[in-house]
């Protein structure tokens, strides 16, 4: 529908808890009868990558980037306490104390409502992502014209 | 208070109420009552600017055995 409220968020960060934030906002405003999408940029795109297999790049440096650099919606890491990990498991844990989703499923029930997918061809060239690193839910390709346009009609732009 | 439909969403936090909420309505007609059970206190002020964004109408809440049940009518 052309006349439904619009909501813009960019997805920078590739961190776990950014990532619920992001995911938290869209799933209310597409419960609320509003247009959400989601830009996913530089860091943001680990949030989207598959979480099996590897990503293949071309160039050494693309290499050891992918490799080091692995993402998947279960693999990202806490920008504070996130001990290797440890920090990590703990919140995950707490997370199942109150039933909160994790980020995988959190994109599952965002598809589920409508919200749209974007990923950032810039990022992808920079950094040698293919489309076939990306789970399924990637509703298009696109650069900053594209988010300038969704951004300008919408109620609520946020930068995450 | 009657309801027509109830979604029990008890032990769930924000966004979760909120999205079965949703989801519940869009299978529901027009003048039914749904009844949201749950126990995040985040529902008493979420539950009615949900209505309102989305045009339902909030009947009102009822509290008991430290369960909040919240009723909406499908507009």
């Amino acid at each position: 529908m052309a006349d439904k409220e619009k909501i813009t968020i960019i997805l920078f960060s590739g961190e776990m808890e950014k990532a619920l934030a992001a995911f938290n906002i869209a799933l209310g405003g597409a419960s609320s009868g509003m247009d959400v999408t989601i830009f996913f940029t530089f860091w943001g795109l680990n949030v989207i990558k598959k979480n099996e297999g590897s990503i293949k790049s071309k160039g050494i440096m693309r290499k050891m980037l992918n490799a080091m650099n692995r993402g998947g919606a279960k693999r990202l890491p806490l920008s504070q306490f996130h001990m290797l990990g440890i920090g990590k498991a703990m919140m995950q844990r707490l997370m199942k104390d109150i039933n909160f989703p994790q980020v995988d499923e959190l994109i599952e029930t965002a598809k589920e409502l409508g919200v749209k997918f974007i990923a950032c061809t810039t990022s992808m060239g920079m950094m040698g992502i293919g489309k076939d690193a990306f789970i399924d839910g990637v509703d298009s390709y696109a650069g900053v014209a594209t988010y300038i346009a969704e951004a300008r009609e919408s109620k609520i732009n946020l930068f995450i | 208070m009657k309801a027509d439909v109830t979604v029990d969403c008890v032990g769930l936090y924000c966004p979760m109420p909120i999205v079965h909420t949703a989801k519940k309505m869009k299978e529901m007609q027009a003048g039914q009552v749904l009844e949201v059970i749950a126990d995040d206190e985040g529902i008493k002020q979420d539950m009615p600017n949900w209505a309102k964004m989305t045009g339902n109408e909030y009947l009102g809440i009822e509290e008991a055995g430290g369960k909040l049940h919240v009723f909406v009518k499908k507009a």
